[in-house]
């Protein structure tokens, strides 16, 4: 089983409040080397057991039930400050995990729709579904492949994004880049008047 | 084409055996990203293997719960039963995770952003 991890595993004393962010995209379209570039820890995995509509199974006897799928998620970590730490959870967006991972979204800040040039069709579905779940999101085109980048417009275009929706190119290995892709989406959260709670309570 | 399977680990087959024959977390606000910590010492023999496991893990510092999945290499679901249990128990606790009921207010969102810039 498991070795015991060493220190730096564990998060600062101090740190009191966790944040997620889902990183959903395609196959092999660089959801975990993001992830794995703003990460502090190795990246780890787990899985979650979900129903077909959906629900995260709590119930145990549902593990064996073949209304039931396993979905491994690879996540990472950042400790923002003293009291913040981000999570982050890459997460397949094929249209046969989209009802599965919109559980994982319950409580997230928001999510980071990854995108490669070549096949941006492949991530229609996934902005469909959090635009109709209101989850915040922005587009990060992984420019890792030596193919051309259509301009702004015409990805927004191809999207169908909104003009308050952030669109970012950046290179999944770098980590200014993605960093700069978190950041537009955490802007664009902000700059959300319904997305995060009354000033006052 | 099937969704990806998780490499046969002989943890899967057992859970009622690892969650002591529970079937349900005794809570359900355990979120994956929900922190715990250790908060007193536990007699040993009165805990699970996998209890025993939990906690000698736990007791290193804070951890999110699908931090504890992963290293205890357990699905999320048997180990947000696990920790429910060490929590009724009292030898966990849950950090704060207020916000995650109303949605995170301006301040820890600004918190989250100079974070971040910090990065670049």
């Amino acid at each position: 089983m498991g070795s015991e991890p060493s220190g730096e595993v564990y998060l600062p004393d101090s740190v009191r409040t966790a944040v997620k962010v889902l990183v959903v995209g395609p196959f092999a379209v660089g959801k975990s080397t993001f992830v794995d570039t703003l990460s502090e820890i190795e990246p780890l995995h787990t899985e979650e057991t979900m129903t077909r509509d959906g629900a995260v199974v709590d119930d145990l006897h549902g593990i064996t039930d073949k209304t039931t799928t396993t979905v491994a998620l690879d996540f990472g970590r950042r400790t923002l400050s003293d009291r913040v730490v981000l999570y982050m959870f890459g997460t397949p967006g094929q249209q046969r995990f989209l009802s599965m991972w919109e559980d994982l979204a319950h409580g997230a800040l928001g999510a980071l729709v990854l995108a490669d040039v070549a096949r941006l069709e492949e991530s229609f579905d996934v902005i469909s579904v959090l635009e109709e779940r209101g989850l915040p999101y922005g587009v990060a085109i992984n420019d890792f492949s030596s193919v051309d980048i259509p301009s702004h417009e015409e990805l927004r275009e191809a999207f169908d994004l909104l003009p308050e929706i952030p669109l970012v190119t950046c290179d999944a290995r770098d980590r200014s880049g993605t960093a700069r892709a978190m950041i537009s989406l955490v802007e664009h959260v902000l700059a959300s008047p319904f997305q995060h709670a009354q000033e006052s309570a | 084409m099937s969704p990806p399977r998780r490499r046969d680990r002989e943890s899967l087959v057992r859970p009622y055996l690892i969650t002591g024959g529970r079937a349900h977390p005794t809570r359900n606000t355990l979120d994956l990203t929900t922190l715990i910590q250790a908060t007193r010492h536990a007699d040993p023999a009165l805990l699970s293997p996998e209890q025993r496991r939990t906690l000698r893990l736990c007791s290193g510092g804070s951890l999110s719960i699908a931090e504890i999945a992963a290293h205890l290499e357990l699905p999320a679901s048997v180990t947000r039963v696990i920790v429910a249990d060490l929590v009724d128990e009292g030898h966990l606790a849950t950090l704060s995770t207020e916000w995650q009921q109303h949605g995170p207010d301006r301040e820890l969102l600004q918190e989250v952003l100079d974070g971040l810039r910090a990065l670049r």
